[in-house]
């Protein structure tokens, strides 16, 4: 254990931004915020800050790429160059391509893609704000964005990393403690069937840490899906209200 | 067979509505078997409706799919040498073949398919086929449908059709009468509007965006007809 | 929402039809402007940021700062550079992909309203630190996030309020090894005035100020001009097929003074509490 992995944790047990060991950042989540796309999400994330727009299910150019019994789905997943701590040059990295491969597998597994053959999916993610955690975060963005475009789908998936900082293991890493850490392990879910649908890790971990990691990163999900579910339903409950609120005004 | 949700509720995909057999599901769920036995799971977000023995989701949100004799507001994208392919809003382009368009012989010599319909025309049509597999064929061979050549345009979400119209066209009936507005409906989510002045068809399109926002609530009938007549007390 | 990819008879019709009595498909008047919202400062990671919400159209702009080399012709200037991205997140019509000429002539029209109106003195010893040697290159990326029409008064109007709240490191310099050393501490961007396009679109024979979507879509002609806050002025840009005379273009100038100041005040607006958003808060 070197010097710095131990600074990563203060004296009294807690994070450097003062969180507990298995405490998530703030999260916000609002879905339909875009006129144009037919589905859309911005999502904040501690600092993170991240775009995302459906669209879709539409006809797909060049139509040699179609699929005849099902629609393909397209995901491009973008750093903004200003959302990183070097400006990023606006051409995509190979790290972007690996993402975008990586978020479009995941979600292949909970849409209902034999409905639209012939078809594609897009979904387009810009991270505006980066601050460790892009790729759960994105996810969880991307599903809520899918059902607002009124996309079928099986579930949302849902994602939220874990990691070891100062030799314990850590819930939803900072950018800080994703670098300068031991370890960090994305994971993203189905959670409503248990369908574990994105799992990576980089660094060092001991089999244990990494079961530990999981049943964490588990628990930190389902906290995530509770929100994501009634982000999806904020837009609908609002409008309900005010209609309430006007009905009583009349009485 | 357990139903877990009330009629009407709200829910998301992925939310486990009923446990059992002996369901028979609607629209916007699907079905799964976890250890033998069958769950019922909504797949799109809306209202959930129960029947005597179904259970499924009114969705909210979502893309137009064609169904052979839906009324469709299309428009024109390209003219090729014997047909038109037409944008139906939905994920699939429409095909209009000549011999669904005019009930006499096309002379491809002395005309031109411009001059029938051309690049950006609108046209109120009807789905004849449609498999998924093979792109929706469309005809302007029946009544009322034609070239439509005025009126403003706009566009809904697809699902919420059948609220604007209402139970036996309840809903839209409603919308002609009080403001003396012609409307024309496509069931791919465009509708047509037309009325004696410009105002007169804002205020329509401002009823129908309020439809499209309150489609999941109850008692809207008499809360547009309160609108409608708030409102034309003003112009 | 699902909008239109392809603009129909109907919507162009409905359009021309009002023009021809001198009014607009959204109730404007014809040299009206939308609604213009800037949420200064709301990326953490940039050294200075806005959101513009300019009707519904959203574009965010972020100026990212790194100390560099000189041009060789221009050894004694900081350097700034432009780009934007016509996101495929804005409309089902611009695709993903590397910039294709449309975003191109955006970020050089921005970039040049910016450029030509020297309001920020490249050769000012905070951007120049040791001439010919090291100067602080700022990078504009401009983000269009909802395309509802007149990008480049969003776009540029972004990029202003970007650099107005930008605050770069500051710099110890070593004379004798001719090395730098950046500090925490940050001072603010130096600015001499500022600068903001307008952008009329012209359909059949009547010129609209501030297209919207429809307009846009519709236009023969489109003019963009940047004016400073001196009144000056420093670029141009008639673009599309349509043509404009020598008349209209005469009108439009006598215009633009009372149209471009309350995009001015906007960005002072927006400049004067460079720290009252250290949320990094924005919300659509």
């Amino acid at each position: 254990m070197t010097q710095d992995k131990i600074s990563l944790l203060l004296d009294d047990g807690r994070r450097l931004d003062g969180r507990e060991l298995h405490e998530i950042r703030p999260i916000t989540m609002k879905s339909s915020v875009l006129d144009r796309a037919d589905g859309s999400c911005y999502l904040t994330w501690g600092n993170n800050k991240i775009i995302c727009a459906v669209y879709g299910p539409r006809e797909l150019h060049p139509k040699h790429l179609a699929k005849p019994d099902r629609a393909i789905v397209r995901v491009e997943y973008r750093l903004a160059t200003f959302s990183v701590n070097e400006r990023k040059s606006p051409a995509p990295r190979r790290r972007e391509y690996e993402l975008s491969k990586l978020i479009k597998e995941s979600l292949d597994s909970v849409l209902f893609l034999e409905k639209f053959p012939n078809g594609t999916i897009d979904v387009y993610i810009t991270v505006l704000d980066a601050d460790g955690g892009t790729r759960c975060a994105a996810l969880t963005a991307a599903s809520i964005a899918l059902a607002d475009a009124g996309i079928p789908m099986k579930g949302f998936i849902t994602g939220c990393a874990v990691g070891k900082v100062a030799d314990k293991m850590v819930v939803d890493l900072s950018d800080v403690e994703d670098k300068d850490g031991q370890g960090d392990m994305p994971v993203a879910m189905n959670y409503n069937t248990g369908e574990i649908t994105l799992l990576q890790c980089d660094g060092e971990f001991t089999t244990d840490e990494v079961k530990e990691g999981l049943s964490l990163a588990i628990r930190a999900i389902g906290e995530v899906y509770k929100m994501q579910k009634e982000a999806v339903l904020a837009k609908y409950t609002q409008i309900e209200e005010s209609i309430d609120d006007l009905g009583e005004e009349e009485e | 067979m357990t139903i877990l949700v009330d009629k009407n509720q709200l829910v998301v995909p992925g939310e486990v509505l009923a446990r059992g057999s002996g369901v028979d599901v609607a629209g916007g769920v699907y079905r799964k078997k976890i250890n033998g036995e069958t769950e019922i799971i909504a797949s799109m977000i809306g209202l959930v409706k129960i029947r005597q023995d179904s259970v499924g989701v009114v969705p909210l949100e979502g893309c137009y799919i064609p169904l052979e004799g839906d009324i469709i507001i299309g428009k024109i994208v390209r003219v090729g040498l014997t047909s038109w392919n037409v944008d139906i809003r939905g994920p699939y382009v429409g095909a209009l073949r000549v011999n669904s368009v005019l009930d006499r012989d096309f002379d491809s010599l002395r005309e031109s398919l411009e001059q029938v319909l051309n690049y950006g025309d609108v046209i109120k049509a009807q789905i004849t086929y449609f498999d998924r597999t093979r792109d929706p064929v469309l005809t302007m061979l029946g009544r009322g449908l034609r070239k439509l050549t005025h009126g403003r345009l706009i566009d809904v979400d697809p699902v919420k059709i059948p609220r604007i119209i209402g139970k036996k066209g309840s809903m839209i009936q409603l919308l002609k009468n009080m403001t003396n507005a012609q409307i024309i409906v496509g069931q791919n989510g465009r509708i047509v509007v037309s009325a004696n002045s410009v105002e007169k068809e804002n205020l329509v399109i401002s009823a129908i965006r309020k439809i499209e926002a309150e489609a999941h609530t109850s008692g809207l009938t008499d809360r547009i007809r309160e609108y409608l007549e708030e409102k034309n007390k003003k112009l | 929402m699902r909008s239109e990819a392809i603009v129909g008879v109907l919507e162009k019709q409905y359009v021309t039809k009002l023009l021809e009595k001198g009014k607009r498909s959204d109730g404007r008047n014809l040299l009206d402007c939308r609604p213009i919202q800037i949420i200064p400062n709301v990326i953490k990671k940039a050294e200075g940021s806005a959101m513009v919400k300019w009707g519904d159209t959203v574009i965010l702009a972020g100026v990212k700062a790194q100390l560099g080399t000189p041009f060789p012709d221009t050894p004694n200037d900081g350097v700034i550079t432009v780009n934007a991205e016509i996101s495929p997140i804005s409309s089902p019509t611009n695709e993903s992909g590397p910039p294709g000429p449309r975003a191109v002539e955006l970020a050089r029209v921005v970039d040049r309203g910016i450029r030509e109106s020297k309001i920020i003195p490249m050769k000012d010893p905070k951007l120049c630190v040791i001439p010919g040697k090291k100067v602080w290159i700022l990078f504009i990326d401009v983000y269009i996030l909802d395309d509802g029409g007149n990008l480049f008064d969003a776009a540029a109007l972004g990029a202003m309020a970007a650099l107005a709240n930008t605050r770069l490191k500051r710099v110890v310099i070593d004379e004798d090894l001719e090395e730098v050393t950046l500090l925490d501490e940050k001072e603010p961007l130096p600015r001499k005035g500022s600068v903001a396009s307008l952008t009329f679109a012209k359909i059949k024979d009547t010129i609209v100020y501030d297209p919207n979507l429809l307009e846009d879509r519709g236009k023969d002609a489109r003019f963009s001009l940047a004016i400073t806050d001196k009144g000056i002025v420093c670029s141009m840009q008639k673009g599309e097929s349509g043509v404009f005379t020598e008349e209209e273009f005469v009108t439009l100038l006598d215009q633009s003074s009372s149209l471009v100041t309350p995009l001015l005040e906007k960005i002072e607006e927006s400049s004067q509490f460079p720290e009252m958003n250290e949320m990094y808060h924005f919300d659509f």
